[in-house]
């Protein structure tokens, strides 16, 4: 990133060429966030945010404690204090709309082994339960049977009241500890991953017959080479499962078949070979499948440093920036403008469009400024071939249209709020509120002239 | 800042009459009388008459009842500085001023010496035979050994320019009347001490003595007594006697500052001592058994011996100076007080005025004075604070008082105070009957003042101008304006003009005479009232108990917020101050090498005009219509209207508004010593003292150092324009460099130019040596930083390239600037490298009326209702953008990149005015995503 040096003269022209890595000039005329607001409230890594309603969110991270924040004003609404370790998961539990009482609760695990429940509203810890063998490295909430299940090295679940309905047996206990990741998919089941396995339980809710609630395991599924590090859902009848080594499998949520397989995220082309460099940098965290996002038509993958947007109708990679970041991307997220926005290890989050390829993007723009390290691992002839393959496989193309600075360290999460912006979270300890200027600055005037009324002073002189 | 004085001094009323254009006539209030011999060519600096000596100062002289007036010291006590000016002489003329008869020991009919407890007086004299020309404050002190326990004092502010002592009146009574409690307030201290070991003594003495007699008594047992033992007897009785009265005079000591101090705050220590003695007055301990536990304690054991029951006096006893009259902390915190005023009045008339019409404007402003004023809303705070404490007893005084808000009723009370104090005198009031009475006194009643006392008022005026000798006349006293006063609330209330009204204003109007020695105006010699008196006067009493609840509140409110903002204050300049040193030692040629104070704290009245004679045009608040802060006014709003009402036919009439600032001077005069006393108790708690306040941003010198650097940099650097668009646009300027001093001074000159985001110091950091982070920019939007070469040095550039888009970076050493471009007008007429400006404090001036008027436009914008409100529903937001951007560069003539300026501008004066509690958090940190350029020499 030290793209500019003060009074720098040498200017490494060559390494700028040759960087795979798309730059923005200081010039971001599609970039709306002019204006930010950093809050400090944490005392280790954030890694969590949260939604908790229009106005408000919730941040967690290895300090544990959670805070809650006015994500308008950047106001610290409440601090939630119990947890004597890192939080290793954070979720929401929103009421139900024929319960009375509208409190919203949030739970969160943490690596003390415990999950306490809290009342989204005062700092009050409506619950804390501490009976776990092993940490609770993820949490969902299965509105629909209002319960909730906890998955650690066993998946218990839990009722609103927080009594332990049931729970399975102890899971493999393999070097990767417990459920990695938990989706609900249709007819009552959850997938877990486990390791490099996707296990399918079902959920039997309590019926005339028994008044026990059960979770039973339904179906293992071993496709995966290697560890599974994200699993979403697509839509109502497919998910997606995404692994270390860059498999990109995508299940039918019914029959729990493989639909589509994708592992062309790198290529083990003949030049591994002869290119030690590539081997370097295409080491397999570089491929390894860390986060997704999708819409209706695509899945969007955050590969290593790249980002890839893989259609679910073609089935195969529309779009590619094989190195979007400096580092791995940790987070990405689909914006209702057909925008994308991805965070990364590197401390920086950019914004990106997909568009309808009219030709393959050339070198990146000249933008002024001129890069020092490069990465000139990277070299030309690693690059060709991915270019090669990019003008085979890809109709669109992501463009950058902008990138966020102001996280000094990873940047863990990020969070859009439609009406306030974006919401980032950092291992520098902070988050940052980026705001729209112009909008930000019409809506104070509003306010201003909200309060001139409420004092009195508009009409004045009338 | 709106006005220089040296622009002013130059200003003839032919040059404007020459104009080609008619420029709207500025207003009356804004502008400074012209210089009075300007007519007759005469320089305006040049020595108006013969005065012996080089420039202002202040004089204190006693009336020593061993050789008569005497001056004691002089303020700067420098030789050079009166020359070969009499001070023997003047003090003469001064003393003899002083009508107030000092009154004696035991009034008619009571039964132990009474202690006075006098208000001081102030009197403007002139001397046209020395030149001279001086407000004068008389004050007692007390003293055991003296005649009548008192020793009648006073300090004058001495000055060859009438006009000075005449406009600035009311500030210089009320700066002296704070140094003035404040050494009255160490002397009873003082003489509570002295009257205690007195009382030692004489115990002491007693026992002895009753141990003599006792043995003389069984000595002999004849039945009749020795001569021997009946003089033992009388001399045993004479010290029971004397005993008794010193008794009662600790008591009376003691019982004042509880009295003048009641319902206002307190240092804690001294509260505590308060509450201490209110008990015990409350239950008439003896002093004797409270020796220990009394006010002013701390003293070291002390060791009784046998004096002789009647004090013996004589002239060949040496009588006390006047420090060891006071407590010593009191006593240096007194002159501290009046070499403040010395700095204070120090100049020029026009200047002085200049910088009070300049503040009061500035108050005006207050919704965007924040942004390029050094603190000037602390500043306004503590004037405010200053000012509605005195105003508290009149409670609707307001901070800033038009003529149309001086208060009405109020001012009777005061009228009926000072008939007390004519009569106060010769009656005696049992102790006892107070605290009864003082229930009467909530229900008196405005309607216990008929004309007869008007006509003791005039008395009263009479009298003074007769006692003062023939050599003087007393042109124009407070009291007889204070009569005014009360002709004018009495008109307000409908009661018929009396005759004497009319008398007394006459009397106040007449015109100097060719007497050597002319008494301009004086104040009244006021309230003479022993506390213990004044219970038989509700109406004294009401001055200072009648006014309880709500502007108590409001006091204790600003009070209470005010520690925070000085330990603000404190840090900002702390972290000034070694800048300053750095740049007292890069500019080694500076002639003053005194102490430029800060002009902050000084002018309490500024609003106010406290003459009397020829009316000077003042500035007067009118705007009242975006009122946001708090102030007193607010506190009864009633009561303001009730006195607008009662004004508006006067408005016009000169006579009037003459009296009417009389009003509130007359208030502000009675209850100046009360306030002031708190302000001088304060002022020990807290270690301001007013000399000692370091020097902040606003000081004068600070602003020709920054005004001169500021200068140089933009002589230096073809750049400067594009860096000083980065300031004024909200982007932080980094200003990188290896020599911290350097660095220092060039970030301290280019502060000038940083829009501040509140009350509080400006976003400056003038030294920093750790990689900068997001939150510094947040934080700071100029920031010296350090250039290490080592390879730590390397994070702190890396951080900064990260950063880059965020900042401006302006390199010392390199002599390079990166940062966006500018191609508006705005700055390059503020920082015009072929300026023919070349003084620091000229520049300086200048740029703060730019940067002025440049607030201004970005006010209008900012409250412009339909720029930033659509007009119906269906408008969009690029129509409302549009309209924003045109009413920008048309309406306000901007041009590029200045319409950035004022947007930023706009967005802190919206986040200033909308904050609820100001300083408590900074801004977002607002950017733009243009490319930078790099700028080479």
């Amino acid at each position: 990133m030290l793209r500019w040096l003060i009074g720098g003269g040498r200017e490494p022209q060559g390494l700028a060429e040759k960087s795979p890595l798309q730059t923005i000039g200081e010039e971001q005329t599609q970039n709306p966030y002019t204006e930010l607001l950093v809050l400090k409230a944490h005392h280790d890594i954030v890694r969590f945010l949260v939604q908790l309603d229009d106005y408000r969110f919730a941040s967690a991270g290895d300090d544990g404690i959670v805070v809650v924040w006015n994500a308008q004003t950047g106001e610290k609404l409440l601090e939630l204090n119990g947890h004597t370790q890192k939080i290793t998961a954070i979720i929401t539990f929103p009421s139900l709309e024929s319960c009375e009482e509208k409190n919203q609760l949030i739970l969160t695990a943490s690596a003390d082994r415990t999950v306490i429940v809290w009342d989204g509203d005062t700092t009050r810890q409506v619950q804390r339960i501490s009976c776990f063998q092993s940490t609770v490295k993820c949490l969902t909430v299965l509105q629909r049977l209002d319960v909730w299940l906890s998955g650690g090295n066993d998946l218990c679940v839990w009722n609103r009241k927080l009594d332990l309905l049931c729970k399975t047996s102890h899971l493999s206990d393999t070097v990767f500890g417990g459920i990695s990741a938990l989706v609900e998919i249709p007819k009552n089941c959850v997938v877990a991953a486990v390791g490099k396995e996707l296990i399918i339980f079902r959920l039997v809710a309590p019926t005339e017959g028994s008044l026990e609630w059960d979770i039973l395991e339904v179906k293992r599924l071993l496709d995966h080479q290697d560890n599974i590090l994200s699993l979403i859902n697509v839509n109502d009848l497919s998910f997606v499962t995404g692994s270390h080594i860059g498999e990109l499998i995508i299940w039918d949520a019914l029959d729990w078949t493989m639909q589509a397989y994708e592992r062309n995220f790198w290529d083990p082309s003949p030049q591994l070979d002869t290119q030690q460099e590539i081997k370097l940098c295409q080491k397999s965290n570089d491929i390894s499948i860390h986060h997704f996002t999708c819409d209706e038509e695509n899945v969007f993958a955050a590969v290593g440093r790249g980002l890839y947007v893989y259609s679910l109708q073609m089935k195969r990679v529309i779009a590619c920036q094989k190195t979007a970041h400096d580092s791995n991307v940790l987070h990405i997220a689909r914006l209702p403008n057909r925008q994308l926005i991805s965070c990364s290890e590197d401390g920086s989050v950019r914004i990106w469009e997909l568009r309808e390829k009219q030709q393959l993007a050339a070198e990146p723009v000249p933008t002024g400024f001129f890069n020092m390290w490069g990465f000139g691992r990277v070299n030309k002839q690693a690059s060709q071939p991915v270019k090669k393959q990019q003008e085979n496989a890809t109709s669109c193309s992501l463009e950058l249209i902008g990138d966020l600075i102001g996280h000094s360290s990873s940047v863990e999460m990020f969070l859009y709020f439609e009406d306030h912006g974006l919401v980032t979270c950092s291992a520098d300890h902070l988050i940052i509120l980026w705001k729209n200027g112009e909008r930000e600055s019409g809506l104070r005037s509003l306010r201003l002239f909200q309060k001139l009324e409420e004092n009195g002073d508009l009409y004045l002189a009338v | 800042m709106i006005s220089a004085p040296d622009v002013v001094a130059f200003t003839k009323e032919e040059e404007y009459e020459e104009e080609p254009y008619n420029e709207p006539a500025l207003p009356e209030e804004y502008s400074v009388p012209l210089f009075p011999f300007a007519s007759q060519g005469a320089n305006p600096w040049s020595k108006l008459s013969g005065a012996k000596f080089s420039r202002d100062f202040i004089l204190i002289s006693e009336f020593s009842e061993q050789v008569g007036p005497q001056p004691l010291l002089t303020i700067p006590n420098d030789t050079k500085v009166f020359g070969t000016f009499d001070l023997n002489y003047f003090s003469l003329r001064i003393m003899s001023v002083d009508y107030q008869a000092s009154f004696v020991g035991h009034p008619p009919g009571s039964a132990y010496p009474k202690l006075n407890f006098v208000e001081d007086s102030k009197v403007v004299l002139g001397d046209s035979k020395e030149g001279a020309f001086a407000y004068v404050h008389h004050l007692t002190l007390y003293d055991l050994e003296a005649r009548g326990f008192v020793r009648p004092f006073c300090m004058a502010y001495i000055s060859a320019d009438q006009h000075k002592i005449m406009q600035q009146f009311q500030e210089l009574s009320a700066e002296f009347s704070r140094a003035s409690e404040c050494l009255k307030t160490g002397n009873r201290k003082a003489f509570a001490g002295e009257l205690e070991k007195k009382l030692k003594d004489l115990d002491y003495t007693r026992t002895v003595l009753h141990t003599e007699t006792e043995i003389q008594k069984k000595a002999n047992d004849k039945g009749f007594y020795s001569s021997q033992a009946i003089e033992k007897a009388n001399e045993l009785a004479s010290v029971e006697k004397s005993i008794i009265e010193h008794q009662d005079l600790l008591k009376q000591i003691r019982s004042y500052p509880h009295r003048k101090l009641k319902g206002h705050d307190l240092c804690p220590g001294e509260m505590e001592h308060i509450q201490d003695q209110a008990s015990q007055a409350s239950t008439t301990s003896n002093p004797d058994e409270s020796a220990d536990t009394d006010l002013y304690t701390c003293r070291p054991a002390y060791t009784p011996k046998l004096i002789k029951a009647k004090s013996t006096k004589c002239f060949d006893k040496k009588l006390k100076t006047l420090e060891e009259l006071c407590d010593t902390e009191y006593f240096t915190q007194t002159l501290a007080q009046l070499s403040h005023i010395e700095h204070m009045f120090r100049g020029d008339l026009c200047y002085l005025l200049t910088s009070q019409i300049d503040r009061a404007l500035l108050k005006q402003q207050h919704i965007t004075n924040f942004l390029f004023e050094d603190f000037v809303e602390v500043d306004d705070r503590m004037v405010e604070k200053q000012e509605s404490i005195p105003s508290k007893p009149s409670q609707d005084r307001p901070p800033s008082s038009s003529l149309e808000e001086c208060p009405i009723p109020k001012v009777l009370i005061s009228v009926g105070s000072y008939k007390s104090s004519v009569e106060s005198v010769l009656i005696k009031m049992e102790q006892e009957l107070e605290d009864e009475e003082y229930k009467e006194v909530e229900v008196t009643e405005l309607s216990s003042f008929d004309p007869q006392e008007n006509l003791d008022y005039l008395d009263m005026d009479m009298k003074g101008s007769i006692s003062s000798g023939e050599s003087i006349e007393v042109l124009g006293t407070e009291k007889s304006t204070s009569v005014l006063s009360k002709s004018d609330s009495q008109a307000s209330l409908t009661v018929p003009l009396s005759p004497q009204v009319v008398r007394s204003k006459a009397v106040s109007h007449r015109t100097i005479s060719e007497d050597s020695i002319e008494v301009l105006s004086t104040c009244p010699s006021e309230a003479l009232i022993p506390d213990d008196f004044k219970a038989s006067y509700p109406s004294a009493i009401n001055e200072e108990e009648s006014y309880p609840d709500g502007n108590e509140g409001a006091i204790h409110f600003q009070a209470s917020i005010s520690p925070p903002e000085l330990g603000e204050t404190e840090e900002g300049s702390i972290e000034n101050t070694p800048s300053q040193i750095d740049s007292s030692c890069c500019i080694g040629k500076e002639s003053d090498g005194q102490l430029v104070l800060p002009s902050t704290p000084a002018h309490t009245h500024s609003d106010e005009d406290g003459v009397v004679s020829s009316p000077p045009q003042r500035h007067r608040q009118k705007d009242q219509g975006f009122r946001v802060d708090f102030s007193v006014e607010n506190a009864n709003p009633s009561s303001r209207d009730n006195s607008c009402e009662g004004f508006p036919t006067y408005e016009l009439d000169p006579s009037h508004l003459l009296a009417s600032r009389d009003i509130s001077k007359t208030s502000l005069d009675n209850y100046s010593d009360t306030t002031s006393y708190v302000s001088s108790v304060a002022s020990t708690s807290s270690d301001r003292i007013p000399s000692a306040y370091p020097a902040g941003l606003s000081s004068d010198r600070h602003k020709k150092r920054a005004g001169q650097n500021a200068l140089k940099f933009i002589r230096q650097y073809p750049f400067a324009h594009p860096a000083i668009y980065s300031l004024l646009s909200g982007r932080t300027l980094v200003v990188l460099g290896e020599d911290e001093a350097i660095v220092r001074k060039l970030v301290t000159a280019l502060a000038i130019f940083v829009p501040s985001y509140g009350c509080y110091a400006k976003p400056v950091k003038h030294w920093a040596s750790s990689p900068l982070h997001i939150m510094d920019f947040q934080k700071w939007k100029l920031i010296g930083l350090q250039r290490v070469a080592s390879p730590a040095g390397a994070g702190t550039l890396h951080a900064l390239s990260r950063y880059s888009r965020y900042t401006s970076i302006l390199d010392l050493d390199n002599k390079t600037l990166r940062c966006p471009l500018y191609r508006g007008t705005l700055v390059p007429r503020l920082a015009d490298h072929r300026t023919q400006i070349k003084r620091g404090s000229t520049y300086y001036l200048h740029v703060q009326s730019m940067l002025t008027q440049l607030c201004s436009k970005a006010f209008l914008y900012t409250f412009c209702h339909h720029l930033h409100l659509p007009t119906h529903d269906k408008e969009t937001e690029e129509l409302v953008a549009s309209r924003q951007m045109s009413f920008l560069k048309l309406t306000l003539g901007l041009v590029n990149e200045d319409v950035r300026v004022v947007q930023y501008l706009a967005e802190l004066l919206k986040l200033h005015y909308m904050q609820e509690s100001p300083g408590t958090s900074h801004p977002m940190l607002r950017f733009d995503y243009v490319p930078s350029f790099l700028y080479k020499i």
